[in-house]
């Protein structure tokens, strides 16, 4: 099968991998509102028929699959006590959405923060829309959506007390989960209006009025704590490594060592031998590339997750490894080098960038590598399934609930409406979780054990069989006048596309990949040229939080104090230089422009914005600050996810190159944001996860093998190695100012402005990352 | 047949002495506070006390503990208010949440041997446990927090 031309199979970024636009349905949902009904007494999602119309929110959303739906009967329910229950079909994987986006709800419909109760969702996008949670896109996408969910809860209310008391609706209002007629001082709370609330019509959404955001309690202010904050300091927050079901097995997977590798044959007897092991057996697998489908290999069951690991070492396990066996990080490199020093298929183009840098006074060429990644969750990808007959339930920390449920359905071979998802709290996701192929693991055990099966992935698993970040040559050849003004800029680089995971031959990144900082570079240059020369993939490449943003951004903001450099500047100066004047960036020569899945009139690269989080972070970071010797103070910044970010970093750089990193500033434009706390709280880690990937960052392959395994050889920052002070500057929203992306815009940044701010301590010039041990001598 | 006791609870065990008292929390006594994350001892997600000190339960055996206290995060206060879990949650702590268990043990330990830790103390204290969302900022203040009060 051929992804490209089966775009009805992909979701999310992978529809971007298509070649045509796919057509969103507009599902009527009214056979779907028959008889549902939310446990524990009154609902407002009562079988009423009157469904008001498919919203038309007018941002990528609609273009997901199963869109958007705007309904409050099903994402709110108040229990005659007056406890409201509001639906999160988002995943919670760390960003805080499962408790944002019932605030919004709460907040349009003035109901008391304390007396709300979240329910997650099932996997169940007819009922609920989408629930792919990736590409940062929770509260862009359902800001309003939400809003006008909690808006028709409010206006059933008082439209229910208005009846009661028989008087004109106007004269009534919603305030702190009652409604107040203000005339006669009369009061009904919530609880004992729910029924009768129900009953009333579903309002249209244009007849919704939105609060003033000056009322609001809740939104933008940062004072709600997560829902669940108090089950995790407690250890009863569930993850999917925690589910337990009665009489349920437990199983790890011995799968091929080599991407599209395959099982010859096994001996288990030794394994058999192990106390508390059950069973060995094989599990079907699928040929590279397939997607999320699993690699096969051989499982072992037993009454606890230890034994199952002390007889998988006690397999023998003959392998085929297939055609990937050759694939080598140290040759590959010099493979993605001698690519990128040669034309590519070129993908922006404006002026004549060849004939600007054969004019140019000095040419300044940066080649700038960065390799495979893993995400390394702190929770190893785990799923219990329950499979019995033609129905099949999973228990799973899923950021793709959704398409669990169709890759569920279409493994097994049953109706999707027989599948039940079940998504736990997820421990990390970073895009390791939007691939359910440990799900799909599970499903296929325990259809043949006939009972619940967990599946747990080792740390070992998790580094050597997951979907890697890709790895990527990224050159630069910029042009400067005898002014000193960049006049040319050609940037190819040079990538195993995810595409090449949905797709054999893929060998040119997808519209999605080029769009994260290739063809959407805000620099205002007269040549600009952009270039994707090919290479094939060897093992299966997927989405790394921020994706190909953090390759881009370092190649681009390293180039930036490069040039800095070369001219003898200040790298805020160049930086502000080069972004030149306040304007949309015209982007016509792009073909196949990918701007994060919106429409680029309502996110356009507007300069402006991205010169003010630079001019935020430098008076708010002490840009230009003396510090001690041995230190210095660099700067990125980058748009990403529609979000403005810029970031200062101050690092030392002791002994044997030792890294301190002093401080940390960022600076962040998200348009109107909802929980400020919670975005302080991912720019904190995103500099972590900058640190881990600039510093130790790098998986390496040998006879087509992942050479590391665990925190030992793939290391992450901890604590003692942390930035000392991180600070996070958040953007006051203009007017109408629409939100943006959080969870990933922070990480892509932070290496370059480490890179530059070690070349301002030392005069060294970091062009590969991991910096390992490039500042020893 | 082994005897152990967790969270001040006598437990048999008559399964493979050797498993790790992390699989036999989690897996057979159904206590799945502390977390699988490395297997190795190398990112702290399993953190427990023996004996009121941090162990890693991931390289523990169960006959390693016979005799001894285990205390998981369940059993840490009875109503989940030590001092270490109230200000995790006053310095808003969490993101993901799933190596927080073993932070809060670790925490904990570390205030039974030094109340007044250092700013260094806690971050040299606190190195065998990875965060992935990089909390650590906020571990490091909640950690002081919660051995000074502010």
């Amino acid at each position: 099968m051929n992804i490209l031309t089966n775009p009805s199979k992909l979701r999310g970024f992978e529809r971007h991998i298509k070649v045509e636009k796919v057509k969103v349905e507009n599902v009527s949902r009214r056979s779907i509102l028959k008889g549902l009904g939310i446990a524990g007494g009154f609902v407002l999602a009562a079988p009423v028929m009157s469904r008001p119309a498919f919203a038309a929110y007018k941002t990528g959303a609609d273009k997901m699959p199963h869109g958007t739906v705007v309904d409050p009967r099903v994402f709110v329910s108040i229990a005659p006590d007056g406890i409201v229950t509001i639906v999160a079909h988002r995943a919670e994987m760390g960003t805080g959405v499962r408790t944002s986006l019932p605030l919004i709800v709460a907040e349009e419909m003035e109901a008391d923060w304390s007396r709300v109760r979240v329910q997650q969702a099932r996997g169940d996008e007819v009922k609920y829309g989408n629930q792919d949670t990736d590409g940062s896109r929770s509260t862009r996408h359902y800001l309003m959506p939400m809003r006008e969910i909690g808006a028709s809860a409010r206006s059933m209310l008082e439209a229910a007390a208005a009846k009661r008391w028989g008087v004109p609706v106007t004269e009534v209002k919603a305030a702190n989960h009652e409604v107040v007629h203000a005339a006669s001082g009369r009061r009904i709370g919530f609880g004992d209006l729910a029924a009768d609330a129900a009953k009333q019509p579903v309002p249209s959404i244009e007849s919704l009025k939105l609060k003033d955001p000056k009322d609001f309690r809740y939104l933008g202010k940062g004072e709600i704590r997560i829902v669940d904050l108090r089950d995790i300091t407690v250890g009863k927050a569930q993850y999917g490594a925690d589910v337990r079901l009665p009489g349920m097995k437990y199983a790890v997977i011995a799968r091929p060592p080599v991407t599209g590798g395959k099982l010859v044959s096994f001996d288990g007897a030794e394994a058999m031998k192990v106390s508390g092991v059950e069973k060995v057996m094989e599990v079907k697998g699928w040929p590279w590339p397939s997607k999320f489908q699993p690699l096969g290999g051989v499982a072992v069951i037993a009454r606890n997750t230890g034994a199952a690991v002390k007889g998988r070492d006690a397999l023998k396990v003959v392998w085929d490894d297939g055609p990937n066996a050759k694939y080598e990080s140290v040759a590959y490199r010099a493979q993605l080098e001698e690519a990128a020093r040669k034309p590519g298929l070129v993908v922006r183009k404006e002026g004549d960038v060849d004939a600007a840098l054969k004019g140019a006074d000095k040419v300044i060429v940066g080649e700038y590598y960065l390799p495979h990644l893993a995400h390394v969750t702190m929770e190893p990808p785990a799923a219990v399934a329950d499979v019995k007959g033609d129905k099949a339930e999973i228990w799973a920390p899923l950021q793709s609930a959704g398409g669990t449920r169709e890759d569920v359905a279409k493994t097994l071979g049953i109706p999707e409406e027989n599948v039940t998802i079940n998504v736990t709290l997820l421990g990390g996701g970073f895009g390791r979780k939007s691939k359910c192929d440990f799900a799909l693991e599970a499903a296929l055990l325990s259809k043949e054990l006939g009972v619940p099966v967990k599946v747990q992935w080792t740390r070992e698993d998790d580094v050597r069989h997951g979907f890697l970040h890709t790895v990527s040559v990224e050159r630069i050849e910029a042009g400067l006048d005898k002014n000193g003004k960049v006049i040319a800029w050609r940037h190819r680089s040079v990538a195993p596309t995810i595409a090449s995971t949905f797709a054999a031959g893929a060998v040119h990144e997808a519209a999605f990949e080029l769009g994260m900082g290739l063809v959407d570079m805000p620099f205002e240059i007269a040549n600009i040229q952009c270039e994707n020369p090919e290479v094939a993939a060897h093992t299966r490449i997927g989405w790394f939080r921020s994706v190909s943003n953090i390759p881009r951004a370092f190649a681009v903001q390293s180039m930036v104090g490069e040039l800095a450099q070369a001219t003898n500047r200040d790298q805020k100066d160049m930086l502000l230089e080069l972004i030149g004047s306040p304007r949309i960036v015209d982007l016509s020569s792009v073909k196949d422009l990918w701007n994060y899945g919106e429409p680029y009139d309502s996110y356009p690269i507007d300069t402006a914005r991205l010169r003010r989080v630079v001019e935020l972070v430098a008076e708010k970071g002490g840009w230009g600050r003396s510090v001690p010797k041995g230190r210095g103070l660099g700067i990125a910044a980058h748009r990403s996810f529609v979000s403005y970010i810029a970031t200062i970093v101050e690092v030392e750089v002791g002994e044997k190159g030792k890294l301190t990193v002093h401080q940390v500033d960022t600076a962040i434009d998200c348009g109107t944001y909802v929980n400020p706390e919670r975005i302080q709280a991912q720019i904190e880690g995103a500099a972590i996860m900058g640190l881990s990937l600039a510093k130790y960052g790098e998986i390496t392959f040998k006879d087509g093998k992942v050479q590391q395994g665990n925190f030992d050889n793939f290391p992450v920052i901890r604590i003692d190695e942390a930035p000392l002070v991180t600070n996070v500057h958040i953007m006051p929203p203009g007017p109408d100012s629409p939100p943006s992306g959080v969870g990933e815009p922070g990480v892509p940044p932070f290496a370059p402005a480490l890179i530059n701010a070690i070349f301002a301590a030392t005069g060294k010039r970091v062009r590969a990352l991991p910096i390992g041990k490039q500042l020893e001598t | 047949m082994i005897k152990v006791k967790i969270n001040s609870q006598e437990q048999n065990w008559d399964g493979d002495p050797d498993l790790s008292l992390l699989w036999y929390l989690r897996d057979e006594a159904g206590l799945t506070g502390a977390k699988f994350g490395c297997g190795q001892a190398l990112c702290g997600a399993c953190t427990v006390l023996v004996d009121r000190q941090a162990v890693r339960a991931c390289i523990t055996s169960v006959s390693d503990v016979v005799g001894r206290e285990v205390t998981t995060i369940e059993g840490l206060h009875p109503t989940g208010d030590h001092p270490v879990q109230k200000a995790w949650r006053d310095a808003n702590v969490p993101q993901c949440g799933y190596c927080q268990a073993g932070q809060i043990m670790q925490a904990a330990a570390l205030l039974i041997q030094n109340p007044k830790p250092s700013r260094d103390q806690i971050r040299e204290a606190m190195a065998g446990n990875i965060c992935r969302c990089g909390t650590y900022q906020r571990i490091e203040n909640a950690v002081h927090l919660a051995s000074t009060g502010v």
